[in-house]
Formats: structure tokens, C-alpha cells, sequence
């Protein structure tokens, strides 16, 4: 149990430690090592079937581990009595009874949790499915309503943590923006989120560590500022044969990327343009390599290694 | 539909601070039991298809008694008689509605809500076993009033003998036989998962071991203590005697004390995806 006192956390709010999922000889997660501080927002990024949904089902109890051991506030989430308190989870918000009405499934939910009934209008309120949305059955929900009464359902208890496996699927724009406004809020008053996703865009805005995993390891951990130190710059010049030619002349090693357009493996924008300068070049395009860099980055960890049966998914 | 609000409703006074945000912030005790079983209860009645089916018992029961008080040979149509009639399509309906307990739970996948709220799965399990000792219960009370309504019908209709007497033994027997038929629904919806498989099991794994009765006569004396529709059948009648309990109990242990221990254990252990 952690220690309340002190300024700083030094608890995670969750803290998972050499999880390991094993089906026969296949291991879909493998020693999977990582912490979510309160305040934060972490995304869980991975291609499909890497193990994201594995390990969070293991952190909630719903799948044994194979080996290793991970709390939520301090604790396994089999020690908590009443778990939708402290943690609200969504794994699946196609995971519903099609033939129960919105607000009835976050009333058996609220019966359990023991809240309160004016809790459940606050929640349908809050994710816009109060009014007649509320008492249409499930399953002539669309799939950005079921997600929206998924996150209702996780927020229920008024939870400490959050834990979501892809909540952004099936939402518009709008939506995502919604939920990123949430995730944020709920972090900034002193929760903490991990969310999964194996879209890069959606959790770039919203996340404040970005965890990655492939094949059921862990490959990057840290912000997005520590993954991208090293990603280069991305230079584009009217000819692109001088270019890299000055490139390799100045003694730098690059890749080529979109067509045209070269990733110099240097943080200095400015050595590039110098370089540009002294070999005479026309520049079209010269900047750090953030966002397409962490495609790239992604792509390139996650891109060559096995993706996991899809048993294990 | 509203467009929904950016702003988070304001935090609550217990809402987590840096500092507290580390540790459960306790009490917050575990559903009781009879939540749980409450919960379960609503489960059965919160979708139409539940609804239906619940209503469909009851229609049955009360055109069954009503039935019985209209047509027949007057000295049958009396309280007892219509009791014992609806005795037999709810003892069909029962078991099934044991079943859906269970299964509804995999088959529409609210198992990750429900073991993602309450981890210790037993709990669940029992809550399950305690829905359908009371749906059992209810069912009962369903006979009771389906006759006495039949009862009433037959005796304004004429013709009718319109006894109210009714056989203490019939009472309490045919209450345990609706309830381990109930129980049995439920284990088989633990051992078996989907609704499909655990409906047809039901109803097919008795009959083969009846029809292994027929043919092999050298055990059909065994086989009064195993087969679960001969056993049980003293009790619709009411005339259950002390050798025959026992057969029950055997019975009741083969068919619903194995079925649910195991359904248990791997429920326990199963993976909830």
C-alpha cells in the first residue's frame, strides 16, 4: 500500500511489473514493465495484436498472468472491494446486452457500485446520451454511443484511474475531441488515465508518456519529447540527388521518406541548413521531424516484429 | 440529442488531490450478497426478451389452471388439479430460465462488466444461485395463484368440482422439485456457457440416460437413483416417500451438485475477453 504522505507521489497510480501472458509456447505478453503517475495521461500504443487488451485485462483482474504483478492505487486490483470506486475500465463497449436500455445498464452498474441514481442522469448528461437516447436499447445505438455510454459506465464510481482500451474508436472528430477535453480534465484534477490505441493521431494529442508495445514487449517508454529526441530533421531540397549527396558529403547519415524529402539523423536544424547553403541547394522544406517522426519512430518499432496470434489480441 | 458538454462536472469534495491520489481512498465496501442477487434478479427483466419470456410463464400457467377448470372430468377440476397441471409446462420454462442466468452473461458478453465490478467471481456465481432459488420461489407462487384464479373461474363456469383442498406433501415437494430443476438450469449454464448448447444439453442428456435405462435391464434399478426424471418424479406428484428422497438426493447430487461445482471452477478460471 503506498504511503499517502509527502508532496510527491511516489506511488504510481498504476504499476505494472513484468506482466507475462503465456498460451502454450506462445507468449502474447512478455515481461511487460511500466508505471502510470497520477495527473498524467499515458497511451498504450501497439499494433493490433500486440498485447495491449492482454495486459490491461491482466491489470484488471480479468485474465490471470502467466507471471508478474501489477497494482492499481497502490494495490492488486483483486484487493479492492469495491474496484469500480477507485478504477473505471472500459475494455469493450460492444460488450452490452443489446436488448437493455442505456440508462439500465449504468443502473445495475450504479446497484452494484452502490451510487446513487442521480449519479446515472449526471453521466448520461455528461457524455450527451440523456433524453431519449437513454431509453433506446443498446443495440440501436451507433458505435460512438455505445463508446460514450462505455465511458459513462467507467466513470461512474468517480474513479481515481482510468483504464480504457480504445475509447476513441467509432467517434467523429467531434467526439474525439470531446474525449480528449475529458481525459484531460479528469488528469489535470489529479487522475490518472492509460488508454490504448492503435492509431498514433488520436493519443498523440491527449498523451503525456506514450507506452509502446509489439509483439508483446515493450519497446518505448517515456514523453513524446524523450522518444523523438534523435528523430531528426526532414529537409526537402528542388533536387533531390544533390541533396543527398551533400548529405553523405558532410558526413551525416538519412533516409528517405515520402518520395522526396530526406530524415537527416541530426536534432540541428541548423547544420542541415548550413550543409544546404554550402552545396547550393534550393530548400523547400526544413524542420524538426515531430509529427511525422513519431509515425516514423512507430512504424519502426513496431514494424519486422511478430505480431501475436490472434487468439492472444 | 445534446451536444455533450467539454467541462467534466466539477470534482467532488472526496475527488483525488496530488497527494492522496496514491493509496484506495477505502471505504467503499463490497456489494452485499443480496445486492448482488437482487441485481441478477433485474438482469432477468430488464430486456424484452426477458420480459417475454417471464410473461410468457405466466400466460401459460394461468391458460394452463384456467384450462384444467373448464374441460375435463369434473372431479379434476378442482385447486389441486390446476396446481398440478402448470406444474408441468413451468417445470419445462425453469430450467431454461436457470440457463439464461448464466449464459446471457458470455453470450452478450457483459461478463467484462460484471467480473470488471466484482473480481471475485464466486460472488457472482452465488448471487446467480440465489436469483434462481427466488425465481423458483416466484414460480411456485405463480402455480398457487394460476390455480386459484382456474379455481375460481371453474366454479363461476359450473360443472366443476371446485375443491380447495390441496395436498400439504404436493406443497413443499413440488416446491423442491421446481427449485432443483431451476438449479440444474444453472449448472448447466456453468458447465456448458452458451445458451444453445446448454438448453439442448439439458434436455438431451436425461433422455439418453432414460433410454439407456429402456434398453440395458440390468441396471434400471441403478438407474431409479440416477435418472434425474424418474427420481424426481415423485415429488410433482406429492408422493415422495422416505426411499424415495433419497433417490432425490442422489439424483439432485449428480445432476445438480456436480454441474454446478464444476461450472464453477471453470468460471473461476476462465478467461474474460
Amino acid at each position: 500500500m503506498c504511503d499517502a504522505a509527502g508532496a510527491d507521489s511516489l506511488c504510481a497510480m498504476i504499476d505494472v511489473v513484468g506482466l507475462t501472458k503465456r498460451y502454450g509456447a506462445h507468449a502474447a505478453v512478455s515481461d511487460v514493465s511500466f508505471r502510470c503517475e497520477a495527473g498524467t495521461v499515458t497511451g498504450f500504443l501497439g499494433p493490433n495484436g500486440a498485447g495491449k487488451s492482454t495486459t490491461m485485462r491482466m491489470v484488471c483482474g480479468l485474465t490471470v498472468p502467466s507471471a508478474g504483478t501489477s497494482t492499481v492505487v497502490g494495490v492488486p486490483y483483486l484487493a479492492l472491494p469495491n474496484p469500480g470506486r477507485e478504477v473505471g475500465v472500459l475494455l469493450d463497449a460492444s460488450a452490452q446486452h443489446a436488448g437493455r436500455t442505456g440508462r439500465e445498464i449504468l443502473t445495475l452498474s450504479a446497484m452494484v457500485l452502490g451510487v446513487g441514481r442521480d449519479r446515472v442522469d449526471d453521466m448520461l448528461e455528461q457524455v450527451g446520451l440523456s433524453g431519449k437516447a437513454a431509453t433506446r436499447r443498446v443495440g440501436d445505438y451507433s458505435l460512438g454511443m455505445r463508446q460514450r455510454l462505455g465511458i459513462a459506465q467507467a466513470l461512474l464510481g468517480d474513479p481515481q484511474v482510468l483504464i480504457l482500451d480504445e475509447p476513441a474508436n467509432g467517434l467523429d472528430p467531434e467526439g474525439i475531441a470531446w474525449m480528449r477535453g475529458l481525459l484531460r480534465g479528469f488528469a489535470d484534477r489529479g487522475g490518472a488515465v492509460l488508454l490504448s490505441s492503435h492509431l498514433l493521431n488520436e493519443v498523440e494529442a491527449v498523451a503525456d508518456r506514450l507506452v509502446v508495445i509489439a509483439g508483446g514487449r515493450i519497446v518505448a517508454d517515456g514523453t513524446k519529447a524523450d522518444l523523438l529526441r534523435g528523430a531528426g530533421t526532414r529537409v526537402r531540397a528542388t533536387d533531390h540527388d544533390a541533396l543527398r549527396r551533400a548529405v553523405a558529403d558532410a558526413g551525416l547519415t538519412s533516409e528517405t521518406v515520402d518520395g522526396d524529402a530526406e530524415l537527416v539523423a541530426t536534432d540541428d536544424a541548423e547544420v542541415v541548413g548550413r550543409m544546404a547553403r554550402d552545396a547550393g541547394l534550393v530548400l523547400l522544406e526544413l524542420r524538426p521531424a515531430d509529427g511525422a517522426g513519431l509515425e516514423h519512430l512507430f512504424l519502426s518499432l513496431t514494424s519486422g516484429v511478430a505480431e501475436g496470434s490472434a487468439a492472444a489480441a | 440529442m445534446s451536444t455533450p458538454r467539454t467541462d467534466p462536472v466539477p470534482p467532488t469534495p472526496a475527488g483525488p488531490t496530488a497527494t492522496q491520489a496514491t493509496a484506495p481512498r477505502g471505504g467503499h465496501a463490497a456489494p452485499a450478497l443480496r445486492r448482488l442477487v437482487l441485481v441478477e434478479l433485474r438482469k432477468t427483466a430488464d430486456t424484452r426478451s426477458g420480459r417475454w419470456l417471464l410473461i410468457s410463464a405466466v400466460a401459460i400457467a394461468l391458460v394452463v389452471a384456467v384450462a384444467r377448470c373448464l374441460s375435463g372430468d369434473a372431479s379434476e377440476r378442482t385447486f389441486q388439479g390446476a396446481f398440478e397441471l402448470t406444474l408441468f409446462p413451468l417445470a419445462l420454462l425453469l430450467p431454461v430460465m436457470g440457463v439464461l442466468l448464466v449464459t446471457a452473461e458470455w453470450t452478450q458478453r457483459t461478463s467484462l462488466t460484471t467480473f470488471a465490478l466484482v473480481p471475485h467471481r464466486g460472488r457472482i456465481v452465488a448471487a446467480k444461485l440465489g436469483a434462481g432459488v427466488l425465481l423458483g420461489v416466484a414460480a411456485f407462487v405463480l402455480s398457487l395463484a394460476s390455480a386459484a384464479i382456474g379455481n375460481v373461474v371453474g366454479s363461476i363456469a359450473g360443472g366443476a368440482d371446485g375443491s380447495w383442498s390441496m395436498s400439504g406433501d404436493l406443497l413443499y415437494q413440488s416446491l423442491v422439485g421446481q427449485l432443483l430443476g431451476v438449479l440444474i438450469g444453472v449448472g448447466f449454464g456453468l458447465v456448458f456457457v452458451t445458451s444453445a448448447l446448454a438448453i439442448v444439453m439439458y434436455f438431451a442428456l436425461p433422455t439418453v440416460f432414460s433410454i439407456i435405462r429402456e434398453l440395458i435391464s440390468g441396471i434400471r434399478d441403478a438407474m431409479e437413483w440416477i435418472d434425474m426424471n424418474v427420481a424426481f418424479e415423485p415429488l410433482f406428484e406429492g408422493t415422495a416417500t422416505g426411499d424415495d428422497w433419497g433417490k432425490v438426493v442422489v439424483a439432485a447430487t449428480i445432476w445438480v451438485g456436480i454441474p454446478v461445482a464444476v461450472g464453477t471452477w471453470r468460471v473461476l478460471r476462465r478467461e474474460v475477453k
